[in-house]
C-alpha cells in the first residue's frame, strides 16, 4: 500500500481530470455504435410489440365488451320473455275465471229457466185441469140444466111463484155444488 | 483480489483495458437486446421479458415521466442508450476480474455528458429559435433589479457549471468507490503479511468493512447511471418546454 501511494506521489503531474483522448474516443465510438443498434433494432423492434400488445389487449377489451352487450341483450329478451309469459297467465287465468262466471250464470240462468219451464208446465196443467173441469161441469150444467128444466116441466110451469123459488133453489143448490167443488 | 490497473492516468499509448471494456459493453448490451427483442411475440418469454422490462423502465420510468407529452419516444433511444451503457460500464467495477468502472477514467463521462450538453442545447434552439438562450438564462416574474445577479447565476449554473457536475458526478463516484475497494484490498493484503498474529486478525476487520463498501458501491453504480439518465431527461424537458419555466 505505501508503494502504492509512492507511485501516485511521484507521478504527480497526473492529473486525474485529465482524460486520455483516446480512451474518450473509443468511448465515443463505442456509444455510437451502441445508438445505432438501439435507434436501428432495438427500440423498433420493442415499440412495434409494445404497439401489437396493446392494439391486442384493446382488441380483447372490445370482444369482452361486445360479449357482455350481447349477453344482457339475452338476459333483456329473456326478462322480456317472462314478462310476456306473466301476462299470458295471468290473462288466461282471467279468462278463465271469467269462463267459469259465464258457466255459472248460464247455468244459474238454465236452472231459472228449467224452474220457469216447470212452473208454466204446472200451470198449463192446472190450465188444462180446470179446463176439463170446465169441460165436464159444462156437461154436469147441461144434465141438471135437464134435470131442471124436467122438474120445471114437472110442477107446472104456470105458477111463476113457484117457477122462481124453483129457479133460486136450484141456483143456491149450484152454487153451494161450485163452492164445494171449488174448495 | 485482483487489483485492476488504474495507475497510470494517463496512459496515453496503447490498447488499455478501458477500451476493451467500453467495446465489450456495447457487444453485451447490442447482443443482449437484439437477442431478447428479436423474436417478439405477444406472449413474451423469459428473455423477452426481462428486455422488455429493462425497456420498459427507461422508456416509462424516466422518458415518459420526465419528458411526457407525445414526442418523448424520440427520445427514448439516447435515454436507453446511455442508461445501459452506464450501467454495465459501472458494474465492471463489481465484477471480478473485470474490476474496473470503465467512468472512473474521466474521459468517457467527459464525452457522455458533453453528448448530452449539445443535445439538450440543440433541442432548445430548434424548438425555441435563438430566443431558447433569453427563455433559459432570464427566469420570469423576477423584479427587475434583481435580474443583473439572476442572470450571470442563470449563465453560469446552466450552461457552465451543469456539463461539468453532469460528469464529474458519474465519473467521481465510480472513482471514489474504485479507490475504496483497492485501498480495502490492499490493506488486507498488507495486514494479513504481518507477523503479528493479532495484527494480521484484523484483516478480517477490514474485509468486513471491504464486503460493506463492495455491496454499497453496487447500489451506487446502479443509482448513477440512473441519476445520469434522469438528469439528462430533466435538461431535455427543460430544454424544451422552455418557455414555460
Amino acid at each position: 500500500m505505501n508503494q502504492l501511494i509512492i507511485s501516485a506521489a511521484t507521478e504527480g503531474e497526473v492529473n486525474p481530470l485529465m482524460p486520455n483522448l483516446w480512451e474518450m474516443g473509443v468511448t465515443l465510438v463505442g456509444f455510437a455504435i451502441l445508438m445505432f443498434i438501439v435507434v436501428k433494432f432495438v427500440v423498433p423492434m420493442f415499440e412495434k410489440t409494445f404497439a401489437e400488445r396493446a392494439e391486442a389487449i384493446e382488441g380483447g377489451i372490445a370482444k369482452a365488451e361486445k360479449a357482455q352487450a350481447e349477453a344482457s341483450a339475452a338476459l333483456e329478451e329473456y326478462k322480456q320473455q317472462l314478462t310476456d309469459a306473466r301476462t299470458e297467465a295471468n290473462r288466461i287465468r282471467e279468462e278463465a275465471r271469467a269462463e267459469g262466471a259465464q258457466i255459472l250464470a248460464d247455468l244459474k240462468e238454465k236452472a231459472a229457466a228449467e224452474s220457469a219451464r216447470i212452473t208454466a208446465q204446472a200451470h198449463a196443467q192446472i190450465e188444462s185441469e180446470r179446463q176439463a173441469a170446465v169441460v165436464s161441469l159444462r156437461s154436469e150444467v147441461g144434465t141438471l140444466a135437464t134435470t131442471l128444466a124436467g122438474r120445471i116441466v114437472g110442477e107446472s110451469l104456470n105458477d111463476d111463484e113457484r117457477a122462481a123459488r124453483v129457479v133460486d133453489r136450484f141456483l143456491a143448490d149450484l152454487e153451494s155444488q161450485n163452492a164445494g167443488a171449488a174448495k | 483480489m485482483h487489483l485492476p490497473a488504474i495507475l497510470p492516468w494517463g496512459a496515453a499509448e496503447g490498447f488499455s483495458k478501458q477500451m476493451l471494456l467500453v467495446l465489450l459493453s456495447v457487444v453485451i448490451i447490442g447482443a443482449f437486446f437484439v437477442l431478447a427483442a428479436r423474436k417478439q411475440q405477444l406472449v413474451p418469454g423469459k428473455l423477452q421479458f426481462a428486455g422488455e422490462a429493462a425497456y420498459g423502465f427507461v422508456r416509462n420510468g424516466i422518458a415518459k415521466d420526465i419528458i411526457g407529452g407525445r414526442d418523448f419516444i424520440k427520445y427514448v433511444p439516447l435515454l436507453f442508450s446511455l442508461f445501459f451503457f452506464i450501467l454495465v460500464n459501472n458494474i465492471y467495477g463489481a465484477i471480478p476480474l473485470f474490476q474496473l468502472p470503465t467512468f472512473s477514467h474521466v474521459g468517457g463521462a467527459y464525452v457522455l455528458a458533453g453528448l448530452v450538453y449539445f443535445t439538450w442545447i440543440a433541442i432548445g434552439i430548434k424548438k425555441n429559435g435563438l430566443r431558447y438562450f433569453k427563455l433559459a438564462t432570464v427566469p420570469s416574474g423576477v423584479p427587475w433589479f434583481i435580474l443583473p445577479i439572476v442572470i450571470p447565476i442563470e449563465i453560469i449554473s446552466n450552461f457552465l457549471v451543469r456539463p461539468v457536475t453532469h460528469s464529474l458526478r458519474l465519473f467521481a463516484t465510480m472513482l471514489a468507490g474504485h479507490l475504496i475497494v483497492m485501498i480495502a484490498g490492499s490493506g488486507i493484503e498488507y495486514l494479513v503479511m504481518q507477523e503479528n498474529l493479532l495484527l494480521k486478525g484484523t484483516s478480517v476487520l477490514v474485509l468486513a468493512g471491504a464486503i460493506a463498501m463492495y455491496m454499497l458501491e453496487a447500489l451506487i453504480m446502479v443509482l448513477q447511471a440512473y441519476v445520469f439518465t434522469l438528469l439528462t431527461a430533466i435538461y431535455i424537458e427543460g430544454a424544451l418546454h422552455a418557455d414555460s419555466h
